[in-house]
């Protein structure tokens, strides 16, 4: 680099010859500033901004000589302009020595060749940089099994220290078997393992927990705290929301090990591969994951950039392993994301519908395709039967092709104050959208002025992506009702004298999800039921499931014409239920208004889709399903066919509910992304295109510029980060600590990993399997390090309190979830389902009702077996987290977790000992050692003991809990204490004892049982 | 445990410490570890806090900033150049102007002007400050009361409350250092965020009491559990668990036992604590408060036997401001429900020599429209102006501060925004708002985020 090219030699000659005497010196007077204040985040250690200040060559992009104003090194220290004064976050330089800096400069910058670092250079931080497989060192011995115990052992023989022995075989079983399945081995697992002399024993089992559907269970939690799952919207109304089936695939992703950068992609953008599947569709319920805010008054776009925020935090906690938060606001301190770079990844996720699909079970698929194939034969029946079928159809799509009266889209204006706190946004075809808060009883006034008479209105109900299930109501179901339509002229209400709709259901008594606390007559039916002036009937649309999704209209007929004029229209929506803070509304979700002049007007029979293909495609050009559809609608109009259209109509009402996912749908249009200046979508900048940072991988050639290109980039070899962060984290579930213990951040601001190489080896070797976590997991769990004991000395304890060295296993306590699970498990309570709807373990019913919850929310607490389910499936609410898991640190889906504190507190003894589960599993582990524990106190015990810890006890440990059992059996003998109370929830119905027992026993037992499930040792991992 | 205590711990269990000695031990431990007390960064004026938060968004425009001239402009539009930019919750911002519905007058030696509606508040105007210049930026509830709890709009950060305790730990060993009420009409907006640790250990975070019955979740032994019971099966698990701390030598077991004997003690401190019936009458009778029946009155008395008792911060939640409409009817019940037992607390704390170093915080999270809601009965959210109140710790007693318009739309005079308010108090707890630091993705963070300057003009 040459730079001496802007003060002429002359010059420098000239001022360096009349300021001889007092001329700078450089390593006496400017060196020494730049040690001292500079050089720790621009020297040989960190060179933020690309710039070092002790090398000479690469210092001058920040200085030029002679010329101190046109120097940003002068500029930014002595805080010249805009960008922010060096050095950052620290005082300031004195001005002797900001004047000094200055006169250096000025006076040519001169700098000896000998008082600048050779050969310096910019350093890439190490995880911007792919990782590429290290070679194992070599280290001699036998304790080595995996490269993984050769990294850890040279650190180990460098800090002069020695792995552990091997942990016995039970802890080690129990270790693995909390581990991989997140359960306690049963006896019978832990009496085979040590039956089995076989060398590959341990592998054996190894094998056996990773084919474990429990494994899946265990490791999605890992998964879903980082997507920060909650089955609620958070914010004030927090309402249930339905995302189970995303938390199931999740399971079912790590149980069929999918490859991570596949599992990655289809999170990112599974609804944009070719023929996506319901599951890939369901997969990107991840970014979905985000909180949504129904509060009253809020303004939409606010919080949909809330939740793009969130997505992206998300996405660099938990995928990128990167911080990118900062980048929101301004270009980031330490890390080199712009401002902008920021905004042209968001751009990647910028065009989405906030989308709700139907779901279905693979039962329920099947049930489907059976209906579907049974529907298509009895229609291809009708077309053999009936040679002339097309011509005829043909024939019919004549009468109907003009049989339309012409309307005329209205855009009215709405009257704020009527909208019961529901935004009205109107679209671009004239519609309007019903967004944010739902009340569940108002009435909206439109105000317009007709230009010329009107003979009808029509009211259309229509799809949109972003309505439940697509709509065209706001109800869970995509439903809505229209309880009255009215209209005013002169605030006189206009008579109507008939209405008309392209669907007509039966009266039908309100849905309980609409319950109004009354019990007054609430129904809905045929479209009659909108101009009867009764506001106990409505016209609804739910005519069971997908077709109560398909788009409606109807035709509202005033009995004398309407002069033209101001008029209000109104839409009155009371057929919701009580509470506006839960799933109650029942109001239409996006809508029409047309109006005619046409004399008689009624509402188009045909569906929308038919009449668009009747109108729009001729014959000849249609495709199968197009043509198959007209044939649907038209057959409903032959009379001789009527047989045929009764069972169709039969077979419709056979198809299953199913169940419904937020996801995300690609948008047509593509919405322009703006920087926004410090992170407020009110203070737009300029537009940006979608593109990743300069200092990551590149975008992959012919990657689109959509999620899926993002996830290809995400997911390239190259990408530095992605590999890397995962096997951190899951290094980190195994030893407490990641190799890098800022998990969520791997960046230049992350602690130093303790194995820099172990990292990169597993990271490669990972994606040389292929990227599967079965892999990774028996790499880690095979190796020597993972199997040591994890007793530790006094001595150890001191030089390395945290076991970054790993001289000894790890031993932690385990997760939330996990602490009750064991519980169950030991108890023989626990229910191993995998997957389905969350369940509703007992919980106290005061934290669902205010003042402690904002609204009342719904709590059904199971009483059959799905209350012994994995705490994994315990609903989410993010407002109300479960008392027992936030006490043991779950988080609670607020935002990406990919780090779980772990506290030791006093509100979780209570909870483990006076908690009504933990009580019930303490009874059913008495049942359990009276019924199979054998013959004597010591066989119960002992049984007892390992179906907690695995482990026999200890002869002091038998004797203290024996001799509490004498003490107790006396004292529930006596008269002074009711076994009764302890061994049933009810005493009026106490269990079934084994016979030869007795409720003292029973109750004594209760006790044992309740310390075992107490003890540290229960929920630790060994 | 802290680590020189755990090395001892460890080293005498290990040469076979008695369980007598450990209870002893165990006994007269103070808080340690994350909790242990702390010095702050300089000498704190208070040392516990008080937090009378008053969810939804009271009026200040009709407790405590008189706006003659609105009354004057009532029915008429506010000044265009007003509104421009200005975003409201529900209403259309080119709302008619109304008028205060309730009459002030001057109380104390201070003069300080005070609603109708507060003459238990008109009371101790002398013992309180008064800040009428507050300002926030958020205008929907959740994200304003986690504005005013986090300095954050959005979820993810530590509360003032955790802030607090993980700067100065706990000085109880029986209760949580950060506990949280909750009255009114509803749940507070952000719900647990409002009082959550964000990214700080979860040891920070606030304990949500109930007002009646067992005061923490799961307090009370189990049915058929009685307390000889409980004892019996504590000391078998501490046995059992000391046996295994010989065995592995890990601390985390020692903290696990100490765990289980603070649960213990917490079984009879806290109904002790939440016994308000040995309260004498008159004190009773002074907060409004009935044992019994759960009120804000009681909460207050609660929180006043809390902090007696060495726990830090005390929050009440009374979620009941919102009034969008009803605002004379609500107003009128919600200061019936609060005013007197707000004002009995500050006077009960004085008397007890507390309020020196305790500071009491009164104050909601944004406050609202001078512009009419609905018919001529409700007011919308407003963040521009709106008034809070603090008293004691450090506090300039019988001070008004700052002043909002002739509307009260703006502020005029002495704007304090959120984060000013923040690095106040913090200032009092005896922190430099910008070194009460912890490192998180990283980057250090702090509750003013990278705002925020200490009010000098409120302190003493």
């Amino acid at each position: 680099m040459t730079v001496h090219r802007a003060p002429s030699a002359l010059t420098v000659f000239f001022l360096s010859f009349c300021a001889a005497q007092a001329k700078v010196d450089f390593v006496k007077d400017v060196q020494p500033v730049f040690e001292k204040s500079c050089q720790g985040c621009h020297g040989a250690k960190s060179q933020l901004g690309n710039l070092r200040l002790d090398s000479r060559q690469l210092a001058m992009k920040a200085i030029k000589p002679g010329d101190s104003a046109a120097s940003s090194l002068y500029k930014r220290v002595a805080g010249i302009g805009t960008e922010a004064r060096m050095p950052m976050g620290a005082k300031p330089l004195t001005p002797d020595e900001i004047a000094t800096i200055k006169t250096w400069i000025d006076e040519g910058a001169e700098w000896p060749e000998s008082a600048s670092v050779r050969g310096a250079e910019i350093k890439k931080h190490w995880a911007y940089v792919a990782p590429v497989r290290p070679e194992a060192p070599k280290t001699g011995g036998n304790w080595v099994r995996n490269p993984v115990d050769a990294f850890v052992l040279a650190r180990l023989q460098k800090e002069s220290l020695h792995p552990a022995e091997q942990a016995d075989r039970v802890t080690l079983l129990r270790r693995l078997s909390l581990d991989i399945t997140g359960l306690p081995p049963t006896i019978a697992e832990v009496d085979a393992f040590l039956a089995d002399q076989s060398p590959r024993a341990y592998e054996k089992q190894v094998d056996r927990l990773l084919e474990s559907p429990h494994y899946g269970e265990r490791w999605s939690r890992h998964w879903l705290d980082s997507a920060r799952y909650a089955d609620s919207d958070g914010f004030e109304k927090d309402k249930m929301r339905n995302v189970w089936f995303y938390r199931d695939w999740v399971i079912n992703a790590f149980n069929r090990d999918l490859p991570y950068n596949q599992f990655l992609t289809e999170q990112l953008a599974g609804d944009l591969l070719p023929n996506s599947t319901q599951d890939q569709k369901v997969a990107t319920g991840f970014l979905r994951n985000s909180m949504i805010n129904e509060e009253g008054g809020i303004d939409p776009e606010q919080f949909r950039m809330e939740a793009m925020f969130d997505r992206m935090d998300a996405i660099g906690k938990s995928m990128l392993g990167l911080t990118i938060q900062c980048a929101q606001c301004h270009t980031h301190k330490y890390d080199p994301l712009t401002h902008d770079e920021y905004y042209r990844l968001f751009a990647f996720l910028n065009n989405s519908h906030e989308a709700n699909m139907p779901t279905y079970t693979p039962e329920e698929q099947k049930k489907r395709a059976e209906i579907f194939a049974k529907m298509r034969e009895i229609e291809t029946g009708l077309q053999h039967r009936t040679t002339d079928w097309l011509a005829r159809m043909t024939a019919w799509e004549q009468t109907v092709r003009h049989d339309q009266p012409e309307w005329t889209v209205i855009t009215p204006e709405v009257d704020d104050i009527s909208t019961g706190g529901q935004k009205y946004i109107p679209q671009k075809d004239g519609s309007f959208l019903a967004y944010g808060y739902a009340p569940t009883k108002h009435k909206v006034k439109f105000l317009y002025t007709a230009k010329a008479a009107i003979t009808g209105f029509r009211v259309e109900l229509l799809n949109d992506p972003n309505l439940p299930l697509g709509g065209p109501g706001r109800s869970i179901k995509g439903t809505g009702a229209l309880t009255e339509f009215e209209v005013e002229v002169d605030g006189k209400k206009v008579k109507f004298g008939k209405a008309t709709a392209d669907v007509n259901p039966p009266e039908h008594e309100l849905d309980k999800m609409f319950f109004d606390k009354t019990d007054k007559r609430r129904v809905t039916g045929p479209v009659e039921y909108a101009i009867d002036g009764k506001e106990e009937t409505a016209w609804g649309h739910d005519v069971g499931p997908v077709r109560r999704n398909l788009p409606r209209k109807a035709v509202f007929v005033p009995e004398k014409p309407l002069e033209p004029g101001a008029i209000a229209v109104f839409l009155n929506q009371r057929h919701g239920g009580w509470n506006s803070d839960d799933n109650m509304n029942h109001n239409l979700g996006r809508f029409r208004l047309s109006v005619t002049s046409a004399p008689d007007p009624v509402a188009d029979p045909l569906p929308v889709a038919v009449r668009d293909i009747v109108t729009r495609v001729p014959v000849a050009e249609r495709t199968q399903a197009q043509q198959q559809a007209v044939f649907r609608h038209w057959l409903t109009t032959v009379p001789e066919w009527s047989a045929s259209a009764r069972e169709l109509e039969d077979l419709w009402k056979q198809m299953p509910e199913g169940a419904t996912q937020l996801v995300l749908s690609e948008r047509n249009d593509m919405r322009e992304t703006h920087v926004l200046t410090r992170g407020d979508f009110l203070k737009p900048g300029k537009s940006v295109e979608p593109g990743v940072p300069a200092y990551l991988n590149p975008l992959p050639a012919g990657a689109p510029a959509n999620r899926l290109g993002f996830a290809q980039w995400l997911t390239s070899r190259e990408a530095p980060t992605t590999a890397r962060s995962m096997v951190n984290r899951i290094w980190q579930s195994y030893f407490g600590t990641g190799l890098v213990s800022t998990s969520e951040d791997l960046g230049r601001q992350a602690d130093p990993p303790s194995h820099p190489e172990l990292l990169d080896w597993l990271a490669v070797d990972f994606m040389d399997n292929k990227w599967s976590l079965k892999a990774l997991h028996r790499t880690i769990v095979t190796s020597a390090t993972y199997r040591q004991s994890s007793k530790v000395t006094p001595e150890l304890l001191q030089k390395d309190p945290a076991n970054r060295l790993l001289a000894r296993g790890p031993r932690l306590r385990v997760e939330a979830e996990l602490v009750r699970d064991i519980a169950l498990a030991a108890s023989g309570l626990l229910n191993g389902k995998v997957g389905g709807p969350s369940v509703f373990p007992p919980a106290p019913d005061f934290l669902f009702q205010p003042p402690v919850s904002y609204g009342p929310k719904n709590w059904y607490e199971d009483k059959d077996a799905d209350r012994y389910r994995r705490a994994l499936y315990t609903f989410r609410y993010r407002s109300v987290p479960y008392p027992m898991l936030q006490t043991f640190d779950a988080p609670n889906g607020d935002f990406a977790c990919v780090r779980r504190p772990r506290s030791n507190t006093p509100l979780q003894a209570l909870t483990t000992l006076n908690e009504p589960l933990f009580l019930e599993t303490a009874r059913a582990l008495a049942l359990k050692a009276l019924t199979e524990g054998g013959a004597t106190d010591a066989d119960r015990l002992t049984y007892a003991f390992r179906r907690v810890l695995a482990r026999r006890p200890l002869p002091a440990e038998s004797d203290e809990l024996l001799s509490l059992l004498a003490r107790q059996t006396g004292r529930f003998d006596g008269a002074g204490a009711n076994p009764m109370e302890l061994i049933a929830a009810d005493p009026a119905k106490p269990p079934a004892l084994p016979s030869g027992a007795t409720p003292a026993q029973a109750a004594a037992w209760t006790a044992v049982s309740r310390v075992l499930l107490n003890l540290d040792e229960t929920i630790t991992k060994e | 445990m802290n680590p020189i205590t755990r090395r001892w711990f460890l080293e005498q269990c290990r040469v076979g410490l008695g369980s007598m000695a450990l209870t002893h031990l165990l006994q007269g431990a103070k808080a340690e570890g994350p909790l242990a007390p702390k010095k702050p960064h300089h000498e704190p004026k208070a040392k516990r806090v008080i937090y009378l938060f008053m969810a939804g968004g009271p009026s200040h425009l009709e407790l405590f900033d008189n706006k003659p001239q609105l009354a004057k402009f009532d029915g008429t539009l506010p000044p265009a150049d007003l509104l421009k930019g200005y975003r409201a919750a529900f209403i259309n911002p080119n709302s008619k102007l109304l008028g205060p519905k309730f009459k002030f007058a001057r109380y104390g030696q201070s003069g300080a002007e005070i609603s109708e509606l507060l003459p238990h508040t008109a009371k101790v105007v002398d013992d309180i400050t008064i800040v009428k210049s507050m300002v926030t930026d958020a205008f929907n509830h959740a994200p304003g009361q986690l504005m005013m709890n986090t300095g954050s709009q959005q979820f993810g950060r530590p509360s003032f409350g955790a802030w607090t305790i993980y700067g100065l730990g706990s000085e109880s060993q029986d209760l949580p250092a950060f506990v949280v009420f909750s009255s009114g009409k509803k749940g507070p907006s952000g719900g647990n965020s409002c009082w959550g640790s964000g990214f700080l250990p979860t040891v920070y975070q606030g304990v949500q009491f109930r007002g009646a019955g067992d005061p923490v979740l799961y307090l009370s032994n189990p049915k058929g559990v009685d307390n000889g019971l409980q004892r019996e099966s504590l000391d078998s698990i501490r046995k059992l668990n000391e046996m295994h701390l010989g065995v592995t030598g890990d601390p985390e077991i020692a903290t696990r036992i100490q765990s289980f004997e603070m649960a213990y003690r917490m079984q009879s401190s806290a109904p002790e604590l939440m016994d308000l019936s040995k309260e004498p009458q008159h004190v009773l009778d002074s907060y409004g408060a009935v044992p019994g029946k759960p009120s804000f009155a009681n909460n207050c008395l609660l929180a006043r036997r809390l902090v007696e008792r060495g726990v830090r911060f005390v929050q009440l939640y009374h979620e009941a401001w919102d009034q969008h409409g009803s605002l004379v009817k609500d107003l009128n019940a919600n200061t019936k429900d609060t005013d007197q037992a707000c004002a009995a607390l500050v006077q009960d704390l004085k008397q007890r020599g507390m309020l020196n170093d305790t500071l009491v915080i009164w104050g909601g999270e944004f406050g609202r429209t001078p512009m009419v809601q609905g018919g001529s009965d409700g007011r919308d959210h407003h963040p521009n102006a709106f008034t809070m109140w603090m008293a004691g710790g450090g506090m300039k007693p019988g001070l008004t501060l700052g002043e909002s318009d002739e509307l009260g739309f703006n502020v005029a005079k002495d704007k304090v925004h959120v984060h000013d308010l923040h690095a106040t108090t913090l200032h009092l707890l005896g922190f430099d708002h910008t070194k009460l630091t912890y490192r998180f993705q990283g980057r250090d963070y702090r509750l003013t985020d990278v705002h925020g300057n200490v009010v000098n003009q409120l302190l003493t």
